[in-house]
């Protein structure tokens, strides 16, 4: 049967071509807004399943989950920044193609250390130094965090996918350790809101708001990874490693250096991001504070092809989903894990929906173009 | 001594559950794709498995203990499959990035799984937790007369039958790849597609059906721990995800060979209970030792770079997206 058919038309029935010239920007934007919109229909359908709620109010209700009142809207933007920073310090290694994978025991490691100035300096030490100190000490903590598995894949060229991995059960396990250590009060295995009273070493309101500090120091870092990456020697050496090592060799680019000094920026980043979580917002520590964001970020970074301003939207897209499915989970009091579920159809229906704005696919008696030399 | 049986007997079943989803990701790679949905296609297995029975126990009130099994391991497998479709979908034929793919499977698994398991027992109008008791009793039986036997032989024998398919099956995948001709051109196909497509080998199908039935492989690792460990019922602390990435890991301790893996995966399984055996540690020193497994597997990753030996490569074309038009 299919022998035959072959034989009357030798033409395949279907041919995919990488696209010779860029897609325009409007075209391309069409495909991921018809990606995402299919993508929200099946998250419709899925929840319809699930609780028997008419789509339209089931983001009329994710809506009033994620920005109801004024509180909820500061802590989904408070969420959004998390997970936008995250997703700024991952992109110079994704970039490098460094696959870092390891960012939640690098928010883990900033976190600790933030968490242990909170506790032990808080009799001894004003907001704003200690401030300084915390976010100093958390860019070391992550940064180092990061650089252990750069070091060993710069030297010997150690798998950075796994190492990372394993660096985040690792960091889990010390943070346990820490909060046994740190507990309160004893016996809970929590370490309970730090300073609840004083607020020690809690992020300062600005204009009145908790978080503001948050979303100013978060785009701060957007607009100067934005930068680092697109106009500065660094961000040039970053891009050659990631394209061809044999070219950044080639071009006098020490390929060693650039990936230690990538990942330990990284690895910092992240450990901003873990101070955030843990001063600017949660006041706390636990072996889920960085909660699976370290692993979503990686796939914002790569959808926004690394570009700080693109990541905006995505996080918040994510964020909002989040949010809402937890709303609508708490409403019908069931798992709130069913947001991971609905975050995941979306990022496939944005993965495949890349394939048609790189490639191009032709039917068979499809019109004949000729391909633009 | 009884300190170190059980020690060991905790290893087997950790390590059984390691092993699956190790041969099941050895045969993915062996086609080139680089599948970390490992952890995700467990929960699906898990889960699905888990769900299957629980409506099928729930509707009859006398079950067959051979139809449980056969329903569970059926359903978990097929769900596993699905789970590998959807990646191959993504990173075969759409051509999308395996790493951010295998991901992606995973934050979704853990959320479908994490949401059924908590979640399915209020939503099929029952109260308290999802549990399978029949099922989960007849995954565990174990031969009839082994308790009684010397504790040495019954520590070898007194298991459910899913620790002994395991090893049967790494065999299984081990004598495929490295002795009959399917295994030959999958090699190929890992090693080097456009060669293996000049060849006239058909690349997709041997990457659709590899990474497909070794996803199928790996959910049975998610079943296995719900029905042995977790005794039929849900627990969402994220269990089989550090597993799943454990077995990850050993698909590279084990140098790509199933054979390899078993040991691995054991030793792996003990590692993870060390721990708890080990005398004099506090409950904060505990902590530092749960890290052991994942420390172990660092230092393995670092010597396996550091010796480089030609044989304990890894497939050439792992990882890479194979376009006949690209060169």
């Amino acid at each position: 049967m299919k022998n035959k058919e072959r034989t009357c038309n030798p033409e395949p029935f279907m041919r995919i071509s990488k696209r010779g010239v860029v897609m325009p920007l409007w075209k391309s934007l069409g495909i991921r807004a018809i990606a995402l919109a299919a993508a929200l229909i099946v998250c419709a359908i899925v929840i319809f399943a699930i609780v028997k709620l008419n789509p339209i109010k089931v983001y009329g209700a994710m809506f009033e989950g994620a920005f109801g009142t004024n509180k909820r809207m500061w802590v989904t933007i408070r969420d959004m920044m998390m997970l936008l920073c995250i997703a700024i310090g991952l992109a110079p290694a994704f970039r490098m193609r460094f696959w870092n994978i390891g960012a939640e025991g690098q928010i883990l490691a900033g976190g600790i250390v933030s968490a242990a100035c909170m506790i032990y300096l808080s009799k001894s030490m004003a907001t704003i130094p200690m401030m300084i100190l915390m976010l100093a000490l958390s860019v070391v903590a992550g940064g180092i965090w990061g650089f252990i598995p750069g070091w060993f894949k710069a030297k010997w060229n150690t798998n950075e996918t796994l190492f990372t991995l394993m660096m985040n059960y690792i960091a889990i396990q010390i943070t346990a350790y820490f909060v046994a250590l740190w507990e309160n009060p004893v016996g809970s295995n929590s370490v309970g809101v730090i300073n609840s009273k004083t607020k020690i070493g809690w992020f300062p309101e600005i204009f009145g708001q908790d978080y503001a500090l948050n979303v100013i120091l978060v785009l701060a870092l957007a607009v100067g990874m934005f930068i680092y990456l697109r106009y500065s020697k660094h961000g040039y050496e970053v891009a050659v490693v990631g394209e061809s090592e044999n070219t950044a060799r080639y071009a006098a680019i020490n390929v060693p250096k650039v990936i230690m000094r990538t990942m330990f920026l990284s690895g910092a980043l992240c450990g901003i991001a873990g101070f955030l979580a843990v001063s600017g917002a949660s006041h706390t520590i636990s072996t889920s504070t960085a909660g699976g964001r370290g692993f979503t970020a990686i796939i914002v970074a790569w959808l926004a092809k690394f570009n700080s301003f693109v990541m905006i939207p995505i996080a918040a897209l994510l964020v909002f989903l989040d949010k809402g499915a937890i709303e609508i989970a708490s409403r019908y009091n069931l798992s709130n894990h069913v947001s991971n579920m609905l975050t995941g159809i979306i990022l496939f229906f944005i993965l495949g929906s890349e394939f048609f704005i790189n490639y191009q696919v032709r039917f068979r008696g499809g019109k004949q173009k000729e391909v633009q030399a | 001594m009884t300190q170190l049986i059980s020690l060991f007997q905790g290893g087997i079943m950790f390590g059984t559950v390691i092993l699956y989803g190790a041969t099941g990701e050895i045969l993915t790679e062996k086609s080139g794709n680089l599948n970390l949905g490992v952890p995700g296609i467990m929960y699906m297995g898990g889960i699905v498995g888990l769900m299957s029975v629980f409506f099928y126990e729930m509707n009859n009130p006398a079950p067959n203990k051979l139809l449980c099994i056969l329903i569970a391991m059926g359903c978990a497998f097929a769900a596993s499959v699905l789970g590998g479709l959807i990646y191959s979908i993504l990173t075969i034929s759409l051509r999308a990035n395996q790493n951010v793919t295998g991901l992606t499977l995973t934050i979704f698994a853990s959320g479908f799984a994490n949401f059924f398991g908590g979640s399915l027992n209020k939503l099929a109008g029952g109260v308290g937790q999802i549990s399978v008791a029949t099922t989960s009793a007849a995954f565990r039986a174990s031969l009839p007369f082994a308790q009684d036997l010397h504790p040495i032989l019954s520590m070898l024998l007194g298991y459910g039958f899913m620790v002994y398919l395991a090893v049967v099956l790494a065999f299984v995948t081990n004598w495929v790849i490295n002795r009959t001709s399917v295994g030959l051109n999958l090699r190929a196909v890992g090693e080097n597609p456009a060669t293996a497509d000049a060849a006239g080998i058909n690349v997709t199908r041997y990457k659709y059906l590899a990474t497909c039935i070794g996803a199928g492989i790996s959910g049975l690792g998610g079943l296995y721990y719900v029905m042995d460990y977790t005794k039929g019922t849900w627990d969402s602390d994220g269990g089989i995800e550090r597993l799943g990435w454990l077995a990850v890991a050993l698909v590279i301790f084990s140098s790509w060979k199933p054979k390899r893996g078993i040991w691995g995966a054991y030793l792996f399984g003990m590692l993870s209970w060390l721990y708890f055996y080990l005398p004099g540690l506090t409950r904060r020193s505990m902590e530092l030792f749960k890290m052991l497994p994942y420390l172990v597997t660092v230092i393995v990753l670092v010597v396996v770079s550091l010796r480089r030996s030609r044989e304990n490569q890894p497939p050439a074309g792992l990882g890479l997206p194979y376009f006949r038009e690209e060169r």
